[in-house]
């Protein structure tokens, strides 16, 4: 595959005016630069995914198994058995176009299949041929259709367009969530074995040694035992976290991306500060050493089997209740599903901040809170000693990582914690915050690098709300609670608005938050010289 | 194609009606046994797609939150659109509705030079979206005096109030006009965008020219040609109380109007249409945003198999005792 070399302004040129074919008459065109790479065989084995082989998407036979149309027309019915969701979600859509210009997809590529409606079609044209009478008897009439080897190519194709991200379900009368429908069509390609391997790594990574990095448990303990060299240089103050301490009062879990590549590193750091500051009775754990659930990607199954390590490890070690680090889709699994999943969590108690004396009612049955959710409590208790000005040289926005903002309604815990710890925060144009947040382009597992184009087409919408808050106010800085979000707007930005930098919302507390005994600041939590401290430091 | 076909269906249907009443005095079939099939097919239909959906479970609680979930007390909690109770959930999906709260946030994308995007106030698929569904409500309210022998005071109310300008005899029901507007904007809509051209079906286009029928011809018989009335109240209070009376010369625009009804009600429960009944059953919407507080049970939960903490320590015990991190076995 050539390197994807295309410039912002030939991405630009976008055709919203569908072509004069019929969509179903449109076979799909499998396009360089916009889709994932096949997980390998190995990583399907791992963890017993069926058909595990090595394809290639570009190749013309996917080397599909044998009475494949029967796997997926049966794993149809079982679908549509167990969830209401898609039984209803096949029947009721009435095709009223508000969704279309909704997606971050659409947006960006013009092409009609990634209106959310049409790509539901994708799935509900088979469901009519298969499933319906009026399907059955009047086919095309009834919008129904075969399914063919080249139905299957355009579900894959388009599937692995969607972040999964819930905004054309805020606009949808009746709620029709593409999300759901695209968890239903990655069931079913997962049954031939249609994996993408940006999702399948992590998740064979994740389920063999606990997170999707595949870091071993020292990697653990050095990634974070680096980020305490770095912590005593900027403070002056050692911190020594604990590993899979057992009596610990609380077990943090995180992505595991923040431990390994910038900016996520900062907002590892960033926790590693505040609790060390607050004296949290805590432990990390290596084994559960992963927040996200790259599982959610692609079957049900597969997400419960790699959320059960978190319930496993806090009962092992005795914890009393779990705090949860910042990530847009591990918050969504951890708030709606993995209570059902692995549950209940008898074993915990409900969560209570030893600092503050809050009880978390709204997590009292699932004992897990979100890290700005605590934190909102501290500072609104006085419990933080508070340095703002150490963060004056930025402009800040917040973007609403979509599962936070569209699964959970955490919306203005974030904000208030950012509104504390920096004095110049603007938000973004009203139809691109909040529950109409918009996907960074690269969410549900397709944060590749060989799918570019697609990603930085997905991230239009968000970046151009970026650069609409960086030309009129100068925001230089876009905070988020979410570690891919930390990754893919980091890449979208130095695209489209390259000015703008990425945070997460614990760095910029770390960064303001005045430690007991710390030297004299003047580094930020990037190394980097704090303003009007330029030439101060100490050469060493 | 897909616009000729629907709309060539609903002129064979009324050509059917014509040929049947007129020419082949069909009127017990057209003006007794269609009817009862079609009301017979309509409950059915509908009870079998609600029973349908409902035998699937609702494994997990997806609501789509739309608002401020309920967090720490000082933090306000957007009730409506992120509900955590009963009461909420009610009013959210009261608000969707009987308002189209979802379809009231729509907006439009304007792609400019800059690239600028922008999206604009679009509130014309809501507001034709409401007014067409409230004037059919209203309407077939109306309706209901055809079935009582004396007029409910309710129906009195809201005929009254429907002709409130108190234009022309027999005075101009408002909704009859709005009804008709809306479902021609719903198909100028559809035709005209290019987008929603491109994904609309036959069965977009069917129900849209069916009820422009029954509404043009309702408002036909109401304002233009004549029908005997008498002999209409006749026939539906026959229908009703199960003693089934065909009186003589009605006039063919009462069958055709009765027919294209039938159609649609016995299509109903086979179509989108459908959605009337499905709204209520959506999980983005039904359900409260308490998953923390309320552990949610999926009634098909099965074991599954996890790598547990044992055999991942048997894979790195050695490399975690190097490091110092507790192992359960030395």
């Amino acid at each position: 595959m050539a390197k994807f070399t295309a410039k912002p302004n030939d991405l630009l040129k976008i055709n919203y005016n569908p072509p004069q074919t019929d969509w179903m008459d449109t076979p799909v065109e499998i396009r360089e630069h916009m889709y994932c790479h096949p997980s390998k065989k190995k990583d399907l084995d791992t963890v017993g995914f069926p058909n595990g082989r090595d394809w290639r998407v570009a190749d013309e036979d996917w080397k599909l198994p044998a009475n494949w149309e029967q796997t997926i027309l049966e794993g149809m019915q079982a679908l549509l058995k167990k969830y209401r969701s898609f039984s209803v979600f096949m029947d009721i859509c009435v095709r009223c176009g508000a969704c279309a210009d909704k997606c971050h997809f659409f947006i960006g590529t013009g092409d009609p299949k990634n209106m959310p409606v049409l790509r539901a079609e994708l799935l509900r044209s088979v469901y009519r041929g298969n499933f319906t009478l009026a399907g059955k008897i009047l086919k095309k009439i009834a919008g129904a259709r075969d399914l063919t080897v080249n139905v299957l190519k355009e579900w894959w194709y388009y599937f692995y367009q969607c972040t999964e991200c819930r905004r054309c379900s805020v606009f949808c009368p009746y709620g029709i969530d593409q999300a759901e429908i695209t968890m239903m069509g990655r069931e079913l390609t997962n049954l031939l074995g249609l994996q993408i391997g940006w999702s399948g790594g992590p998740i064979a990574a994740c389920y063999m040694k606990g997170n999707h990095l595949g870091l071993e448990p020292h990697t653990v303990k050095s990634c974070i035992d680096l980020f305490s060299e770095d912590i005593e240089t900027i403070t002056g103050i050692k911190i020594e976290p604990s590993f899979n301490r057992k009596g610990a009062e609380i077990l943090f879990v995180t992505p595991s991306g923040d431990l390994f590549a910038n900016p996520g590193t900062y907002t590892a750091m960033g926790y590693l500060m505040l609790f060390h500051e607050l004296g949290l009775d805590y432990t990390w754990s290596t084994y559960a050493s992963e927040g996200g659930n790259f599982g959610f990607f692609s079957t049900n199954e597969m997400a419960k089997r790699l959320n059960a390590k978190i319930y496993a490890e806090a009962k092992r070690l005795g914890v009393k209740w779990i705090l949860g680090g910042e990530c847009g889709h591990m918050w969504r699994v951890l708030h709606q599903y993995m209570d059902t999943w692995n549950g209940p969590a008898d074993f915990l108690q409900e969560p209570v901040s030893p600092i503050t004396g809050t009880k978390f009612e709204n997590a009292k049955s699932t004992k897990m809170v979100h890290i700005s959710e605590f934190t909102a409590d501290l500072i609104k208790n006085g419990k933080l000693k508070l340095d703002k000005s150490r963060n004056d040289h930025l402009k800040v926005t917040y973007h609403d990582s979509c599962n936070p903002a569209r699964g959970m309604g955490m919306l203005e815990e974030p904000r208030y914690v950012i509104k504390n710890v920096c004095k110049n925060f603007y938000e973004m144009p009203e139809n691109t915050i909040r529950e109409k947040t918009f996907c960074c382009g690269s969410g549900s597992g397709i944060n590749a690098s060989e799918n570019m184009e697609l990603r930085m087409r997905g991230g239009l919408p968000r970046a151009n709300a970026v650069k609409f808050v960086h030309d009129k106010y100068g925001v230089n800085m876009l905070a988020c609670v979410c570690a891919i979000d930390r990754a893919t707007l980091s890449a979208a930005n130095e695209y489209w608005v390259p000015e703008v930098g990425v945070t997460g919302v614990t760095e910029l507390v770390a960064n303001a938050l005045v430690m007991k005994g710390e030297k004299e600041r003047t580094l930020d939590i990037r190394l980097e010289p704090l303003p009007g401290k330029e030439g101060s430091e100490e050469v060493s | 194609m897909k616009t000729l076909f629907p709309l060539f269906a609903v002129i064979t249907l009324i050509v059917l009606v014509v040929a049947g009443v007129q020419y082949a005095n069909m009127q017990f079939l057209f003006g007794v046994i269609i009817p009862y099939l079609a009301v017979a097919t309509f409950v059915a239909g509908l009870i079998y797609r609600v029973m349908k959906w409902a035998s699937s479970p609702v494994p997990f609680r997806i609501p789509t939150t739309c608002g401020q979930e309920l967090s720490l007390p000082w933090i306000k909690q957007d009730k409506l659109e992120s509900p955590s109770g009963t009461l909420g959930v009610i009013g959210r999906m009261a608000l969707e509705v009987l308002l189209f709260r979802s379809l009231f946030r729509n907006i439009k994308l304007d792609m400019r030079e800059g690239p600028r995007i922008a999206y604009g106030s679009d509130k014309w698929l809501w507001l034709s979206g409401l007014a067409f569904h409230w004037s059919f409500l209203i309407i077939l309210i109306r309706h209901f005096r055809l079935f009582a022998i004396q007029l409910p005071y309710p129906i009195h109310v809201i005929e009254s109030l429907d002709s409130f300008l108190q234009i022309g005899v027999p005075m101009l029901y408002i909704t009859d006009v709005v009804i008709l507007a809306a479902v021609t904007y719903l198909f100028i809509r559809r035709i005209t965008n290019p987008l929603v051209r491109y994904i609309s079906l036959p069965a977009d286009y069917f129900p849209l020219f069916l009820i422009l029928a029954v509404a043009g011809s309702g408002v036909l018989m109401r304002y233009f040609t004549k029908v005997d009335v008498v002999g209409v109240k006749q026939l539906t209070m026959g229908l009703i109380s199960f003693r089934p009376v065909v009186p003589q010369g009605i006039g063919i625009i009462f069958y055709i109007h009765l027919f294209l009804i039938s159609v649609l009600f016995a299509y109903f429960p086979f179509s989108k249409l459908v959605h009337m009944a499905g709204v209520f059953l959506s999980p983005t919407r039904n359900m409260a945003n308490n998953n923390r507080m309320v552990r949610h049970v999926n009634p098909w939960d099965y074991p599954v198999h996890v790598h547990t903490y044992e055999e991942y320590e048997n894979d790195f015990r050695e490399k975690m005792k190097s490091v110092g991190i507790p192992v359960e076995k030395e």
